[in-house]
């Protein structure tokens, strides 16, 4: 039997961590129900999500965490909010497999729908103020219905009071999470919708903010991984004559493909990583030729999906007054996040502890239980934030990078990935070709359309039974999840456009039920996934940005073969209100002038300017947004310069505005970085974009474009993502406005100055 | 690599003045500084990004110029103090430019603001008046991959106006 954390353990293990928590926090976790039971928080239990302590603070546990992108702030108005309480008097603690419901992976623009809407977090905070009510009503002698509440306090009509602190501080609720408990409506909120300050910036800009690479844990050693130099190289032998004398190395480690170095210091173990001696044999085939990569990827075996088939597309194609063709191709792109990724292990004979920025608080915990062999509950994983990660960057690898090593020399071991291990060692977005078709009668209206596209894939997000989807998994002996290729099946049940790969221009029919966002009834999406050479996981838009890329290209060109004004052509095929006022909303910021594209400028010299537009609903359902791009061309360089934006977006009901506008205006220019620059490379054996140098993000000091934002609240809808719409708009936005201002198409991301002069060229 | 093994060798404490305190660490003299910094004195500020100064985040304040700690050797450093983001100002009392980024609510994840706010400050305390493309240039090789951009140069051009 495997010993179980107590409060002691608790504290003692998170030291680095506990000094954030408030004193009444402290006080709340040694109260809690989940340090004796790490494995079985109970989601039905109230008491698994809030806790009001004696002094009346209330500490809500999220399973869902904040990278950066305001989850914290809003999740605590959203606590605030429901309980009626201060928004100052409500602590969250995020994402600890001992402390935390399991709410699986925070990611997919899935955080605030799984909390905000009639669940979890947000039900609970409801419950626990109807509970507290049903109290206060029998402590005062009324009935519910003539208590009012707030600030933690319930008031009776006779001026009688009674504050949460007094009701059930220091105690538990003892009761199940009512899935009826009444959200206070958004007419009345007094906390959400309101641009309260994120709660992180003062500690951030102050250089005192606690991000995983911060943790030390007393005793802590440091450790560095050697990456296979070549894509797929195995371990032949490893020579640690060189490093066993150099001062502070504890110990070198090898698990099959993993090696690793513990020593006493960090400088010390990346001296010792560059002197350890191992031989690798290289894989037995090369790696595809990177420019021949696209063709090479149709012709592979494949996993197909059919996602829609209404089975006439064929007749009217061949029937039509008009077919269109284009192809459009996206690299593959890195998570780039800015600081190489780090974790903590702290990894003893009977448990583990893993203090880790990954997305995946909970499945890294059974990763963690699968390498080092501890039972599932003898692992705690503790979320602490890291550089922005966008996806499945390296924090999930370096995450059992350092359990192994932890586990090897039985201390706690951190582990700094280098730039370059990162840039090996993370799941990169998947590389994509998308073929286009469409078929256009004489009056101008599209009457067909057929989309086939294929990405790649291999690994992915670990989840709960395949460590080996990361790297460092493989390496140490588990197998990937990858690819096994099947012929489609007709689509049944309902249309699964999570990825985006329909576009919002068709009826989407499924089983006789229509979900898309489009009124083309004529259609056909066949998507293919292909084994991916390396790695691949979820990147900020998975998906969804290459094939709307496509789909929003592609319509552009539609609008410009029919010399149709590129918001009117869109909006007469479209069907969703939520995509159509996005659109109109965002052609209206932006002074949208109705005409066809390109623009009369004709000269092929000298700076030419341009605008495009995009729109989006993002997985069918989940946040809609339009973006309009206004670009500068300069045609001797093949330079693109973005010059403004203007957004206009949906998420449903808006819990903070500023910070909404925040991700939206971010997603805006990574969105761009991605169009302009961003691409992994490789040669026959290794993949060479391994620093900032070889791939080519944009920097700070670029002109910054100017951003307008409008944000669309719909207080009676359900809260959908917003941290993904923007960034799925920008490659299509900005390669509509190159054609608006050159007449020359983009077609393959990211349009570099050489694409770009290509393009032109290619106009005649 | 006798040379490696002769530096590695060389344990003695070296006095290192940084945030106003002194401190004698017992490192390696090649160490780079960033280590120094972040693994033995513990603080947060700066950061490990890349460990090839090509992206900001390890930077500090030496005699006034940004300079990234990620490639500095410790014995690089002489005599002279250096200044990390948490010697700037205290979240009790942030430095006008801290509390110019404050006011903007300038960062989301936050890991580059080292490399962001000491570069600013860097060029703004010499050149007050620094053009969009003298600051364009002093953030040539500034990362943020948030892509904060439209706030980050909110603030700076806040905290540009206050020095007028």
């Amino acid at each position: 039997m495997t010993k179980q954390f107590s409060r002691r353990d608790f504290l003692a293990a998170s030291g680095a961590l506990i000094v954030s928590f408030s004193g009444a926090s402290q006080f709340v976790v040694a109260q809690g129900p989940f340090a004796t039971h790490p494995s079985h928080i109970n989601p039905e239990s109230l008491d698994s999500w809030l806790a009001v302590a004696a002094d009346g603070f209330v500490t809500a546990y999220t399973g869902k965490c904040d990278f950066g992108q305001g989850m914290y702030t809003a999740q605590t108005q959203l606590v605030a909010e429901e309980l009626c309480v201060p928004f100052g008097k409500v602590k969250l603690i995020q994402c600890d497999t001992s402390i935390t419901p399991d709410q699986g992976t925070t990611s997919g623009s899935q955080s605030t729908p799984t909390n905000f809407n009639s669940e979890n977090v947000a039900q609970a905070a409801a419950t626990g103020r109807e509970a507290l009510l049903a109290m206060a009503a029998q402590r005062l002698s009324v009935s519910v219905d003539q208590l009012t509440v707030a600030d933690g306090i319930v008031h009776a009509p006779s001026g009688a009071h009674i504050s949460y602190a007094e009701l059930i501080g220091g105690k538990r609720f003892e009761m199940t999470v009512n899935a009826k408990a009444k959200r206070r409506s958004p007419a009345d909120w007094t906390v959400l919708g309101k641009s309260i300050p994120s709660t992180d910036q003062t500690a951030l800009m102050t250089g005192t903010f606690e991000f995983v690479h911060n943790i030390h844990i007393p005793g802590m050693l440091h450790g560095r991984v050697v990456r296979p130099p070549e894509t797929g190289a195995t371990v032949a032998s490893v020579d640690e004559q060189f490093v066993q004398h150099l001062p502070g190395v504890i110990k070198v480690v090898v698990k099959t493909n993993f090696v690793g170095v513990v020593a006493e210091k960090q400088w010390q173990a990346a001296q010792a990583v560059k002197v350890l001696k191992v031989t690798w044999t290289p894989a037995t085939t090369p790696l595809p030729l990177q420019k021949d990569f696209y063709d090479h990827i149709r012709k592979q075996p494949s996993r197909q999906l059919m996602l829609v088939n209404s089975k006439d597309v064929d007749d009217k194609l061949k029937s039509a007054a008009h077919v269109l063709k284009a192809t459009y191709s996206y690299p593959y792109q890195s998570h780039g996040s800015i600081g190489a990724s780090c974790a903590v292990a702290d990894v003893q004979a009977d448990r583990a502890t893993v203090w880790s920025s990954t997305q995946s608080v909970y499945p890294t915990r059974h990763s963690v239980s699968v390498l080092t062999g501890l039972p599932l509950d003898s692992v705690r994983v503790i979320f602490v934030r890291g550089s922005g990660c966008y996806g499945l960057n390296a924090a999930d690898t370096v995450s059992y990078d350092a359990a192994l090593l932890s586990q090897a020399v039985q201390k706690p071991v951190r582990v700094q990935l280098t730039r370059q291990d990162e840039f090996v060692s993370e799941n990169y977005g998947a590389a994509c070709v998308i073929d286009q078709q469409v078929a256009v009668n004489n009056s101008g209206a599209i009457v067909a359309w057929d989309c086939e596209t294929w990405s790649t894939s291999f690994g992915g997000r670990p989840g709960y039974d395949k460590p080996g989807n990361v790297l460092t998994g493989m390496l140490a002996g588990l197998e990937p999840e990858t690819i096994t290729p099947k012929v489609a099946i007709e689509p049944t049940g309902e249309l699964r456009n999570g990825n985006n790969a329909v576009p919002s221009y068709v009826v989407g029919c499924v089983s006789g039920k229509c979900g898309g966002a489009g009124s083309i009834r004529s259609e056909r999406v066949l998507a293919h996934a292909v084994k991916s050479p390396f790695f691949t996981g979820p990147l900020r838009s998975p998906l969804r940005l290459q094939n709307t890329f496509a789909h929003e290209c592609f319509m552009d060109e539609i609008c410009a073969y029919l010399k149709a004004d590129p918001v009117a052509l869109r909006l007469q095929h479209l069907s969703d209100p939520r995509v159509m006022d996005v659109l109109k909303a965002a052609a209206k910021l932006a002074n949208w002038e109705a005409r066809p594209s390109p623009t009369r400028q004709t000269a092929h010299t000298g700076i030419a300017t341009g605008r495009g537009i995009a729109c989006v609903a993002y997985e069918g359902d989940n946040g809609y947004a339009a973006l309009v791009a206004e670009v500068e061309v300069d045609q001797a360089s093949g330079e693109i310069h973005a010059k403004r934006f203007f957004v206009a977006n949906d998420s449903g009901p808006i819990s903070n505005p500023a910070g909404l506008r925040n991700q939206l205006e971010g997603g805006v220019l990574q969105g761009m970085s991605r169009a302009l620059g961003e691409e992994i490379t490789w040669d026959d054996r290794k993949v060479t974009s391994i620093n900032w140098q070889t791939y080519k993000t944009l920097p700070l000091g670029i002109r910054v474009p100017t951003i307008e934002s409008v944000l669309i609240n719909r207080p009676d809808m359900k809260a959908t993502g917003a941290g993904e719409t923007t960034i799925t708009l920008a490659a299509a936005a900005i390669g509509n406005a190159v054609f608006d201002g050159t007449g020359a198409r983009l077609r393959e991301v990211p349009f570099t100055p050489d694409r770009v002069k290509a393009a032109l060229a290619a106009r005649g | 690599m006798p040379s490696l093994n002769d530096s590695l060798g060389k344990m003695s404490p070296i006095p290192l003045k940084v945030n106003g305190k002194t401190h004698n660490v017992d490192v390696d003299p090649l160490t780079p500084l960033l280590f120094v910094l972040a693994d033995e004195l513990h603080l947060r500020g700066p950061k490990f990004g890349c460990g090839l100064a090509q992206c900001g985040a390890c930077t500090v304040l030496i005699q006034g110029k940004a300079v990234r700690s990620c490639v500095m050797p410790l014995s690089a450093l002489k005599q002279h103090e250096v200044t990390t983001l948490e010697g700037l100002g205290t979240p009790e009392k942030p430095h006008a430019i801290q509390q110019a980024f404050i006011d903007e609510q300038a960062a989301q994840c936050g890991f580059c603001l080292s490399g962001v706010i000491l570069t600013a400050k860097a060029l703004l305390d010499e050149k007050p008046k620094a053009s969009d493309e003298e600051l364009q240039d002093a953030f040539s090789n500034v990362l943020c991959r948030c892509f904060t951009h439209t706030r980050i140069m909110q603030a700076v051009r806040r905290y540009q106006a206050g020095l007028a």
